[in-house]
This record gives C-alpha cells, structure tokens and sequence, in this order.
C-alpha cells in the first residue's frame, strides 16, 4: 500500500506504529526546537537523531534521500548567501536547519498512510464547528486539494509536450494561458461532478 | 421511466436542444449524435444538472425543476473524463465519500466499499492513490462510486471515450449485466447492437428514433 504522494514506505517499525497525531505533533516540536538550537555542536546533534530515527524507520537510503533532494538547491543557493552576508557557522546551522526540517517532515510522510493524516486533521478541526465552519467541508476542501495535486501535475505534462510539439516552449504565455483555461475547466467538471454525486442536495 | 416534453435549452446565445419529446421505458437506451448535437445536455437533463428552457422533464414522476436533490438520488451519472469525477485522493475514500449521507455505521460503510471494490476486480488498489490508477480503472472506480448507491437509473455520458478496447469491452459487458435501466451517450457504435432503442440527436431534435440497427444506419447515412 503506498500513501497520498505514493512515497509511503509499509513497515512495522515503532514510527510506523505512533498514531499520525501523535507524529504530526511531534513534528511541530522538533521544528520549533531546531529553531531555538544555538551552536554548530546542538544542532550537529540534532543531526545525529535525525539520522537515528530513519535507521529506525527502516525506509531506505533511497526513499530518505528522495525527500531530501527536492530542496538540494535551496539548501546550496542559502548556504552561499549565507557565506557571503554572515559567517561560515551562521550558513552551517541555518542550512543544516532547513534540511533537517525538511528530512523530519519526509520521515512523516514516509511512515503515515494519507487515511490516517486525513482522519487526524478532521479530529483536530472538529473545534471549528463553533466558530460556524463545517468540519466536512473543511476536510472535503483539503481532501479536494490533495486529489487535485496530480491531476494538475498531469495537465503541466500535456501543456509542456503540446508546446514542444508546436516549437513555443520558451514562450511564458503559451504555457501559462492553457494551464489556467485547463485548471478552470477541471474546476468546472469537478464542481458539475460534486453536484451528481449529491453535494449540495 | 424519462419522459422529455418539448424540451428547448438554450445555453448563452446556443439553442442547444430545439423541441425534443420522448419517454423513455426500455432497459437499455443509447443516444448518438455528431459533435456539438446536444446529445451530452439530454444526458445532463436526466439528473437535473442542466433544466430546460422550457418544457419539462421527469423521472419517475418526479419533475426535474423542483426536485432535482430527490432525483439525483435515483439517478447515477457517469462522466467521460473520470479524472473530474473522482474527488477523493484514494480509492476507497472516494467509494466511501458517496455513501456518506447513508447513516451507515463505519463498518457497514467500509463492507460495501470492499465489496464493489472487489466486484469490479479494484479490490487490491482500495488504498492507493486514484492518479496510480490507469485510464481503465479509474473508470471502474468512477462507476464503483455511481453503483455503491444502487441508483435506478444509470445515465452515461461517452463512459468509453478515453478507454482502450479492453477496457470498452468490459464497460460493455458490465452494462449488460447491471439491473439498472441505463441511458448511454456514445460515439462507440458497437456498445449499442444490443440496446433496446438508439435515439439520433442532429442540431438539438430527434431524427431518428429506432431499434440499434435501423438507428445506427441512419446516423451513419446522415455523418456520410
């Protein structure tokens, strides 16, 4: 079984096992205390549980390092302006900080199956019944968002061919005007098919 | 039972359906028509997601104008593109997000969910993400969260548009086993042979009104 992003990894390890609030949480508490870690020598153990806790997760090399890549050249452009505003210690932690953050985050996605995040989030925004907001339509919204992730991934795919196919592809407005016009219609189509299925009855 | 009298529906400047009358009783009803024909908005009347300028509809009894909520719920409808019509990232979320009005506990819930599932042989993928599913299968899904409902009506609009020939192939022979009277928009001729009536839609009136066979000819006589 994979998860939302299909990077979910099935296991049986402990942090497979902790309910996803408890790691959602948890999350939020270790951000927050990478933040306040003064010193190359905190945060350097700070690393060192980090690396800790996905030996224990038993994902892979792989899988870890694929949750890390997509910010590689973040983490490369802030360490060098870093370098040049600041010093070598300031760019070291502030970096090390963010890729660290960003490495926590993917452990939760590798080892949470998307139910249990979704379920999660719909307990934590039942309070918002008293402020007048309809927690089903709350978690129906992010639901939709998620869903609608790679579907637009898919129409970025097709505008990008279709405009290799016809020779434009440097052009911004070729890609951008039936990206839009294609969003747009698939909110249409989505918005005609919530009506069948009964949503507003 | 559908019964169209004298159905206008004009979208924008577009007279998109010009008069139609029909009843429609038969199990199996397939509607073809050229591009544009108006063929995907008679589909669209039968559930109440389009009205009629003028004229009325009404499904078993029940005129689509005032209650459109109590028909929809009677009536399933299938969208060409299944992409549109899946709304939940996985695929038993989206099967479970159909039956959630039912007042059903969460474990008759997640029993009918697996066994439609399984019926239509999606079993297996009942926690993946629907985008890992192929064109096919997220067809059969997208029919999966219509039929968990048991509706009365099946209404489909191009339901074999986007599928290659094994997947056309399946939806045909599903058809032909579903209980339901099921009402088809196609350009797929094959899928009509053993319909009950073809209807031929031409810039928004009926031409032609027939068993598959004689309908059929007609249309293609008329796209020649």
């Amino acid at each position: 079984m994979s998860g939302l992003t299909g990077a979910y990894v099935p296991g049986d390890s402990l942090l497979h096992r902790l309910p996803a609030g408890v790691k959602l949480a948890g999350l939020a508490v270790s951000c927050t205390a990478l933040l306040l870690l003064r010193g190359p020598a905190a945060l350097a153990g700070a690393a060192a549980v980090v690396v800790l806790l996905y030996a224990v997760s038993g994902v892979g090399l792989a899988a870890a390092w694929a949750q890390v890549r997509p910010v590689r050249w973040f983490a490369v452009a802030l360490f060098g302006v870093q370098l040049v505003f600041a010093d070598l210690p300031t760019a070291a932690s502030s970096t090390l900080r963010v890729v660290l953050a960003v490495a926590l985050a993917g452990l939760v996605t590798l080892t949470t199956r998307t139910g249990a995040v979704m379920a999660a989030l719909e307990r934590c925004l039942a309070p918002a019944r008293f402020a007048g907001l309809d927690p089903f339509r709350l978690s129906l919204l992010l639901s939709l968002t998620l869903r609608s992730v790679p579907v637009i991934a898919d129409l970025v795919t097709r505008v990008r061919e279709a405009q290799r196919a016809r020779g434009v592809e440097r052009s911004p407005r070729a890609f951008a005007v039936p990206l839009v016009v294609g969003a747009l219609r698939h909110a249409d189509a989505l918005g005609e098919a919530l009506a069948a299925r009964g949503l507003d009855d | 039972m559908i019964r169209l009298e004298d159905v206008h529906v004009r979208l924008g400047q577009r007279e998109v359906l010009r008069g139609v009358t029909a009843s429609l009783t038969e199990r199996r009803v397939g509607v073809v028509g050229a591009n544009g024909s108006g063929k995907s908005t008679l589909a669209r009347l039968v559930n109440g997601l389009v009205l009629p300028t003028s004229g009325t509809v009404t499904v078993s009894g029940l005129d689509t104008r005032r209650h459109a909520a109590r028909i929809r719920r009677g009536v399933g409808f299938l969208f060409t593109d299944p992409d549109a019509q899946i709304v939940m990232p996985t695929v038993a979320e989206d099967v479970a997000f159909s039956l959630r009005r039912k007042g059903l506990r969460r474990e008759e819930v997640e029993r009918r969910v697996r066994e439609v599932l399984e019926r239509y042989g999606l079993g297996e993928h009942a926690d993946h993400p629907a985008h890992h599913l192929s064109g096919g299968q997220k067809q059969l899904l997208a029919l999966c969260s219509v039929l968990v409902l048991e509706p009365e009506i099946l209404v489909m609009d191009e339901p074999t548009t986007l599928l290659d020939l094994r997947h056309s192939r399946q939806v045909a022979a599903l058809l032909r086993t579903l209980p339901q009277q099921v009402v088809v928009v196609t350009h797929d001729l094959p899928l009509l042979e053993d319909f009950d009536r073809v209807l031929v839609i031409d810039e928004g009136r009926i031409v032609a009104d027939a068993e598959p066979a004689a309908a059929i000819a007609h249309y293609r006589k008329m796209m020649a």
